[in-house]
């Protein structure tokens, strides 16, 4: 499996949860700040994402999207 | 020996939670609310019941609070409570059951902006419900309006001592901005909680236990009969009449020469003066009038101010509930105008000029 | 296989749930209320109910529920909630009604109301985020807060002597009669996530089944009051919370898996 995430970044508040749960170290905090001032996170590592859909679970603001498809052989 | 004098900085809450330590308040039982949960947190802070004795109680609301006040001051005891609008709002019950059982308990209102649970910015909305009585039956509470962080300190004893001395609920209406401001404050210096004995022979009508030398004390507002429900109401309407009588405070400032008052209490009585100053510039002889006492109101000393002056305005932060009380006292004589803002706004001093010169 | 492949609608396996509306939450960053509000909103769409949903929103940081998730609401006065929820669900008995509190709104001010709607069985879900202070006024004691807990109102502990023992509401609320289902969950992993959305659905189902009250509680941080990072708060929670309010189901007779 493959996956992908959209994180909506003006919803982020750069608590870090979703960096903690993931398990494939996908994600970072950016070094940029959006709207409301807050850090927001990024794929960094999005080659390694598997659409577990951690990050999404645990994320208390719905910020993430996660998306995964079958890798065709 | 010389009396013990402090000057410090700090906020009107902090300074009626240092003033309730100093002046032998026996207990403290309140709720978080803002804007004044800085005086419960000052009162944990400073620990008194490992100094004075003093007893500190988070309580878990503000029903419960008013009436832990009630009962502490039932029983003699020297009781206070604080909270905001909403707060006192759920406080009505217990305060008329106080008024209505004759008991000293003593509360303080940091008002914010209303109705309902509204903003936690600055008002003055609760003038009503403090003079007029949100809860049932005729009842008056004494009430001091603070205008400055010393005053919030130094009525705290004032109003133990007046709520005792009439064995009445009494109330300090302050606002957000009194209670958030920090300014130079003289202390009152310390002065011990009263002694079991003292508060036995002091008040011999509270529940302080049966000795064998009188009938017991029961503390309640009930009375079932009416001729006697009515000789209880015709008293109470006695001693609010002496309180009326005895207990009016208020302040002049620049009324010798004025052919206009501006009449203001609590934090509109600080920005009206800046308005005074600005508009004796301008050329125009107004003063300032500031009760301190809601109830008793001025009203004598509004009744002979009126016939100095041409016009007065009442600048008050609502939509027009002291202006009632001046209206009555001026009696028609010259125009009475209101200036006020509303939801939390607190007006600038020009603001109250320009009303002013409507009424010129 | 390209990102663009990945990221189509077809293959999302993971979103914001549509009941939670765009409106920013105003939590503070990693605050349990956004996951708790995320899962109350899948349920009430994956059991279609979204227009028959009625929730009864607190005092405390939770006040502003009712601009985040895409049903009816009511504001309650500081722990009046239950009440409310009572005079609703009485007068539309069709209705989901439920109520959500934090810790002074539901164990504090509201004990009596808390206690008396679910003690009467009212068909509600009260919905308990247990974060052991009082967020929204600036870090106060909650009658939750653990013994030696420091807060603004306790600054050198909470001790027995002076604050009494904090309150376990759940196992109050397993005793009473009125109530079909008293459970504890918590929202800090993928694995306690999933377990609280069962827990919440079975809550849901038994109040629409007419079968009594529950209370769900949410063990939470807070990481604002208890000055931690929100995964320290994670930790601290763990080690402290967990030991006193130990997750599970504490009763449940709804006959619901």
């Amino acid at each position: 499996m493959k996956g992908a995430i959209v994180v909506d970044t003006e919803r982020c508040k750069g608590c870090q949860l979703c960096i903690i749960a993931c398990p494939q170290k996908v994600i970072a905090l950016a070094n940029k700040v959006n709207l409301h001032g807050y850090p927001y996170v990024e794929a960094v590592n999005e080659e390694s994402c598997v659409g577990c859909a951690s990050c999404g679970i645990v994320c208390p603001d719905g910020c993430i999207t996660v998306y995964r498809k079958k890798m065709e052989e | 020996m010389a009396e013990e004098r402090e000057v410090v900085l700090m906020k009107g809450n902090e300074a009626i939670a240092h003033a309730a330590i100093r002046c032998g308040c026996d207990g403290y039982f309140g709720y978080p609310i803002t804007p004044q949960s800085e005086v419960i947190e000052t009162l944990a802070e400073l620990k008194p019941w490992e100094t004075t004795g003093m007893k500190v109680v988070q309580a878990e609301s503000e029903l419960a609070s008013i009436y832990m006040v009630y009962g502490a001051a039932g029983a003699g005891k020297r009781a206070m409570t604080s909270s905001s609008s909403p707060g006192i709002a759920l406080m009505q019950e217990g305060i008329t059951y106080m008024a209505g059982a004759e008991v000293p308990g003593v509360f303080v209102n940091v008002q914010r902006g209303g109705p309902g649970l509204g903003t936690i910015q600055p008002s003055q909305g609760d003038y009503f419900q403090a003079t007029r009585g949100g809860g049932n039956g005729d009842y008056k509470v004494i009430v001091l309006a603070p205008s400055s962080v010393q005053e919030m300190a130094d009525f705290v004893d004032l109003a133990f001592e007046l709520a005792f001395k009439y064995r009445n609920p009494a109330m300090i209406l302050s606002d957000g901005v009194i209670g958030q401001m920090m300014e130079k404050v003289v202390l009152p210096p310390f002065k011990p909680r009263r002694t079991d004995e003292e508060v036995i022979a002091q008040c011999p009508w509270a529940s302080t236990g049966k000795p064998k030398n009188r009938e017991r004390v029961v503390i309640t507002s009930l009375e079932l009969k009416p001729e006697i429900m009515e000789q209880r109401n015709i008293a109470l309407q006695e001693k609010y009449a002496k309180i009326q009588e005895n207990e009016v405070r208020f302040e002049e400032q620049l009324m010798d020469d004025a052919e206009y008052a501006i009449v203001a209490f609590g934090s509109a009585a600080r920005i009206a003066e800046k308005s005074v100053e600005l508009a004796r510039q301008e050329g125009i002889k107004v003063g300032l009038f500031r009760p301190i006492t809601l109830f008793p109101f001025p009203i004598k000393q509004i009744t002979a101010l009126s016939k100095k002056v041409k016009g007065i305005l009442v600048a008050e932060i609502n939509a027009g509930q002291m202006v009632q009380d001046v209206r009555l006292a001026v009696n028609g004589s010259v125009p009475v105008e209101q200036f006020g803002r509303l939801g939390g706004i607190v007006p600038d001093p020009e603001e109250i000029v320009n009303a002013l010169k409507k009424v010129m | 296989m390209d990102r663009n492949q990945i990221v189509q609608p077809e293959n999302i396996v993971c979103k914001k749930p549509t009941l939670l509306n765009d409106n920013n939450m105003h939590y503070c960053p990693g605050c349990s209320h956004g996951v708790v509000h995320k899962l109350i909103a899948e349920v009430i769409e994956e059991m279609g109910m979204e227009e028959k949903a009625v929730g009864v929103s607190p005092v405390g940081c939770a006040v502003f529920a009712y601009n985040y998730i895409d049903i009816d609401w009511q504001e309650a006065a500081h722990g009046r909630a239950p009440a409310i929820a009572t005079g609703i669900k009485r007068c539309w008995p069709d209705r989901l009604v439920f109520t959500y509190q934090g810790d002074g709104d539901l164990a504090c001010i509201g004990t009596c109301e808390t206690i008396h709607a679910l003690n009467r069985g009212e068909n509600i879900v009260i919905i308990f985020v247990n974060n052991a202070i009082y967020g929204m006024t600036g870090g106060q004691m909650a009658p939750t807060t653990l013994i030696g807990q420091k807060t603004s109102t306790c600054p050198y502990g909470r001790d027995p002597q002076l604050h009494g023992y904090p309150l376990k509401m759940a196992d109050i609320a397993a005793g009473l009669e009125g109530t079909c289902y008293v459970t504890r969950q918590s929202v800090e992993t993928v694995g306690a996530i999933l377990k609280a959305k069962k827990a919440l659905k079975k809550a849901f189902q038994a109040s629409m089944d007419g079968k009594g009250s529950s209370l769900v509680e949410f063990v939470s941080t807070c990481n604002s009051g208890w000055k931690l990072t929100p995964a320290k708060a994670n930790e601290w929670m763990k080690e402290n919370m967990f030991p006193f309010y130990p997750k599970g189901d504490l009763k449940d007779t709804t006959g619901l898996k």
